[in-house]
Order: C-alpha cells, then structure tokens, then sequence
C-alpha cells in the first residue's frame, strides 16, 4: 500500500516537472517586425526548462533562427522580454550572454586562422581565463584535435560545422543553442554530435536546437516546440505529443486491385491506394476498440483476399504536417 | 570590463597584420620611402627651402600623416568589414562585451598598427634626409590622436560599407585627394590667396600643419586650431560609433 503511494508520488514528480524546475530561458511576449517591416515574431512566450533538450520544430521562415538570434544578442528584439538564467539579455546582457554558447546556422569561418587559434579566440571574447586543458578537450570530443593546427580555409564543411560547435563550447556556456545543426552534415558528424550533445546533457547543460528535420527532434529531444509563421502553436513532452497525437495505420495488401471501396466497408475510415492494392486504415491506438476485428471480418465477409498486413505508428511529421496543416 | 575580451581581439587583430607583414608594414613603408628618394634627393635639391628646411625634410611629416590616415582608415575598416562580411561578426555580437569594448580592440588594434608604421616610417625617411625633432612629446601625441581617430573613422566606413567598393572608395575618393590637398607637399602660403581660405575648410591641413609644427617648429595654422580640429574629430567619430552601436545600423537588425 504504501509502496504504490509511492511510486504514484514519484511519478506524479517526474511527468510534471513544468511546476517544479525553473526555467534557465524565460521569453515573455517577445516579438520582432524587421525593418522591412515583415513581422517574424508574434507575441512570444516559451518557457525552457534547465537541464532539457528542447527542439523548436518548424518549417523555413517560420522564425526560429530570429527567435535564437534575439536570446543570444544578434538581432534586437521589437518588444517583451527575455530572460537567461535569471538575466535580463538587453540590460543585463553580461551576465545573459556569459552562460550562452551559439551554433549559427550559416557555415561561417576566419579562413586564414588554424582551428586551436579560433577556438582560443573564441573562449577570450567570452571573457574566460585560457584554458588549454578544456579547449583540448572539446577539440577531441569533436575530432577536432588532429586538425588543430590545420588553416580554417582547408577545412570540409563539415569539419567547420565540428568548429563552430568547439568555438561554442569553448567557454563552457550552461545554455547551447543549435541552430540546424544537422543540416547537410554526413552521418558521422550527426553521431558525433548527438554524443556530445548527450554528454552536455549529462553535465547539466540546457540545449535548445531549431530543426525542420522531425527525425532529428524526435530521436533527441525531451520537449518539442512547434513554431509556424511566427507563432509558437504547441509546446509539449515529446512522448505525450507522440501518445497524444500519435495515430496508428493498418495497411492491408490485396492480391486482386479494387476499383472503388465495397459499400460492406463504407462504416470504416478506409483509403484505396497503390492503385487499389491497398487498403489503409487509420485508428487511435489509444482507444478501448480499435476496430481491427471488426474490419477483418468485414474484409473477408467481402471475399477481397489479403496478400500480407502491417501497422505503423504515426511519426512526429505526420503530427507536424497535420497541426500546421489546420492552422491554414 | 571584459579585459580578456577586449585582449582577445586586439591579439587576433594584431595576429593578422602579422600574417601580412609584407602587405600590413612592408609596402606602406616601401612606397613612402619612394617619396624620400624621388623629392627628397633627386628633385628635392632643385626645390628652393621652405621657410629655411630642405624640401626633402619639410614633406616628411605630411608623408607620415599621409600613410597615417590611409593605413588608419584601411586598417580599422577592413577589419570590422571582414567579419560582417564573412558572417563571423555572429560572434561579436553574441559575446558578453560591451560595443565600448569592441571599438576599443578594433580601433586599438588599427590605431597600434599605424602609429608602428608612422615610426617606421619616420626612422626609414631618417636615412635619407637630415631631420630634427623639436618637440618630441608633441610628435608622439599627434602621432597617436591622429591614428585613433582616423581608426575610428574606418571603423565607421567598415560598418558602413556593404560592398567591397565602397570600402576602398572612402580612401581613394576623400582621404588622399584631402591629404595632398592639405599641405603635405607645400606650405599654404605658397597657395594663392583664395585657395589659402578654402583649403582652410580642409581637416587635414591643421593635422599636417600641426605635426609639422612638432618638427621643425613651423605651422600653416595656430597649434591650438590644430588640437582642437583633431579633438572636433575625434569627438564626431566617437559620437558616430556611439550611434552606430544604439541603433545597430547595418550590424543588429
Ligand atoms: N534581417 C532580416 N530582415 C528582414 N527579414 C528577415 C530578416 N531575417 C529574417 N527575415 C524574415 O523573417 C522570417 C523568419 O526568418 P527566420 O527566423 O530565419 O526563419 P527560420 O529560421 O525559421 O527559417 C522570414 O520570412 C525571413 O525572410
Ligand atoms: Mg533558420
């Protein structure tokens, strides 16, 4: 008895720590009109909670990189708020900034310096003391280290991409953001960033990426944000949003195509495909009857003969195309 | 104050120039010392002196405030215009530094490179034509208010320029016609009277003026004119920088 009461405390804790842990980034009605007068940012607010991955999902222009660029000090912000760890960005942005580490979207490089230079650069503009141990070390995690004295300008994309990642890191910021950090990378270099990524989790770093690769948010995030023509319009756990959200698909396979769907089936959310080869029938798996027998039944009681079958989960893209997909 | 910060781009800064000392201090040198040879030496002798110097060590100070300003100019602009270029201005600005201290290690840095350069320059004209020093202190300090303002000044074309044409444009187009025109090769009065008033609308005059005065003692104009164009100057770019940084023109969007 008391063991249960326990358990159900514990978990109770841990699905619903938004009441409990702070928030390290704090955006309160921010919102940005550039110059030209295009409205990227509608009032903003999002909450990051310390210690989490967070991935700002959307398509391109939806204003994810303005959003990361106001938090770090690239781009002024039209109106509200942001804090960092506590710290106001615009009047306290010392103290803000100290803590923040930014991986630019663009491939951007001082061509003529050697990687250990830029990188060592990089820790001095952030006002940290040289530190030859660390920045060695982040030139390993990255496979960086045999390349330190190597010229920026012989570099492979990639391996500039690992760069910017070092020069990020080089001052051991509590907050990273990552924005599209996978974009056109090879397979290795995702690896080897997924793994630090973890290990900057482990050691307690906050981690905020912007992607419009879902695979991506959900093989590493814990929250996952959608942001679409300037507006936040969902921010939510990534197991619940998938649980939530998650529908499943049946696929029947057929050995003869069917012209149209019989009307013994008309009661089932059905979709002739692949040429009337296959029937697809969408269900919430989360429901008591899914209406799998049913359908079943109804199919062989129809005389239509099925080759093989198979289910699938919905991904976080099918999610994604959907929610935006009704806001328009 | 981030120190270490304002450190760090002075050192890379200064890294660069070293990495292109044949462009950075060996050419400026060279070609100035081109001048020496040619007026200095082989037409020099024919030019009668002016007010009792030799021609040849009467245009060396306005030669040294000739690279001065250019190198200045070129030096500060290029070095604030590259990384707004490349993208890597992204860094800068997302650093926990002050635009204080930003202008500090850029204008710093350019304003150290000029100032080595005029020295060089200066002990390079040496070699050819006899040279006094009257007031040495004088010198030093028209020599480093020239260099820092004329950073200044390239860090705001830098900031400005959105293209490499416009870049070279401001040096080509304003400052050297300004510094011939300004009494580097002559003393105004050898001007005719109307043209001595309006070169007198010329800044560079009373900087040439003024440093050719720490020489040989002489002036176009009061040293107190010269002093206060060059603190005029010095005040308007700051003013500008300080603009530039509150509105984020044409670096924060
Ligand atoms: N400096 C700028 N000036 C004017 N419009 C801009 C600027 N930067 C971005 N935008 C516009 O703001 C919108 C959001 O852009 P961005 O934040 O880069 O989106 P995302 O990173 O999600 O692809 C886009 O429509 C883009 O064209
Ligand atoms: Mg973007």
């Amino acid at each position: 008895m008391n063991d249960s009461l326990t358990v159900t405390q514990q978990s109770r804790a841990t699905s619903a720590p938004s009441d409990v842990a702070p928030a390290i980034v704090s955006v309160t009605n921010l919102t940005k009109t550039y110059a030209s007068g295009h409205q990227a940012l509608k009032p903003i607010d999002l909450e990051i909670r310390r210690g989490e991955i967070f991935a700002l999902l959307g398509p391109n222009g939806a204003g994810k990189t303005t959003l990361i660029s106001i938090i770090c000090g690239l781009v002024n912000p039209s109106g509200g708020t942001v804090l960092a760890d506590g710290h106001d960005i615009v009047r306290d942005y010392r103290a803000a900034r100290e803590r923040i580490g930014l991986v630019p979207q663009e491939l951007t490089s001082d061509a003529f310096e050697s990687v250990w230079n830029t990188v060592s650069f990089s820790r001095g503009l952030f006002g940290k003391p040289a530190d030859p141990a660390h920045i060695e070390r982040v030139l390993k995690d990255l496979a960086l280290w045999d390349k330190r004295n190597d010229k920026l300008i012989t570099l492979s994309g990639g391996m500039k991409r690992r760069v910017l990642i070092a020069k990020a890191l080089s001052h051991e910021p509590r907050i990273l953001f990552l924005d599209e950090p996978t974009a056109g990378v090879d397979v290795e270099l995702r690896r080897d960033m997924w793994n630090v990524v973890r290990r900057l989790r482990e050691a307690g770093v906050t981690i905020i990426l912007t992607t419009h690769y879902i695979e991506e948010a959900e093989e590493m995030a814990d929250r996952i944000g959608v942001i679409n023509k300037g507006e936040i319009i969902l921010v939510r756990e990534k197991r619940e949003l998938m649980r939530q959200l998650g529908r499943k698909q049946m696929t029947l396979q057929l050995q003869q195509p069917l012209a149209a769907i019989p009307a013994s089936l008309a009661d089932y959310p059905l979709e002739l495909a692949e040429d009337g080869l296959e029937l697809v029938y969408s269900y919430d798996s989360q429901q008591q009857q899914t209406g799998i027998t049913g359908l079943l039944n109804a199919v062989s009681a129809t005389g239509i003969e099925v080759k093989d079958l198979h289910t699938r989960q919905s991904s976080l893209e099918d999610i994604f195309v959907n929610l935006v997909k009704e806001r328009q | 104050m981030n120190l270490t910060a304002v450190r760090a781009i002075y050192r890379f800064e200064m890294a660069r120039a070293r990495r292109t000392l044949l462009q950075s201090v060996v050419s400026p040198v060279l070609s100035t010392s081109l001048y020496f040879v040619v007026f200095g030496g082989a037409i020099g002798s024919r030019i009668s002196e002016i007010q009792g110097i030799s021609y040849g060590a009467f245009i060396v100070p306005g030669l040294i405030m000739l690279m001065l300003l250019t190198q200045s100019v070129s030096n500060a602009s290029f070095a604030i215009f590259f990384p707004k270029f490349s993208g890597t201005i992204y860094e800068l600005l997302s650093a926990p530094i002050s635009h204080f201290e930003i202008v500090l290690g850029y204008v710093g840095a350019a304003a150290t490179k000029s100032i080595i350069l005029g020295l060089l320059i200066l002990a390079t004209a040496s070699l050819f034509v006899p040279l006094q020093i009257a007031h040495p202190l004088w010198m030093l300090l028209f020599l480093v208010l020239t260099a820092m303002t004329f950073s200044l000044l390239g860090f705001i074309i830098g900031i400005w320029a959105d293209n490499f044409e416009k870049l070279q444009l401001v040096p080509l187009l304003v400052i050297t016609p300004l510094t011939f025109l300004g009494g580097t090769f002559y003393s105004i009065d050898m001007l005719p009277p109307i043209w001595q008033t309006l070169t007198l609308a010329n800044p560079v005059v009373y900087l040439v003026s003024g440093f050719r005065w720490s020489f040989f003692g002489i002036s176009d104009v009061s040293l107190v004119a010269s002093l206060g164009m060059i603190l005029l100057f010095l005040g308007l770019c700051l003013a500008i920088v300080a603009w530039i940084f509150r509105t984020g023109y044409r670096i924060r969007p």
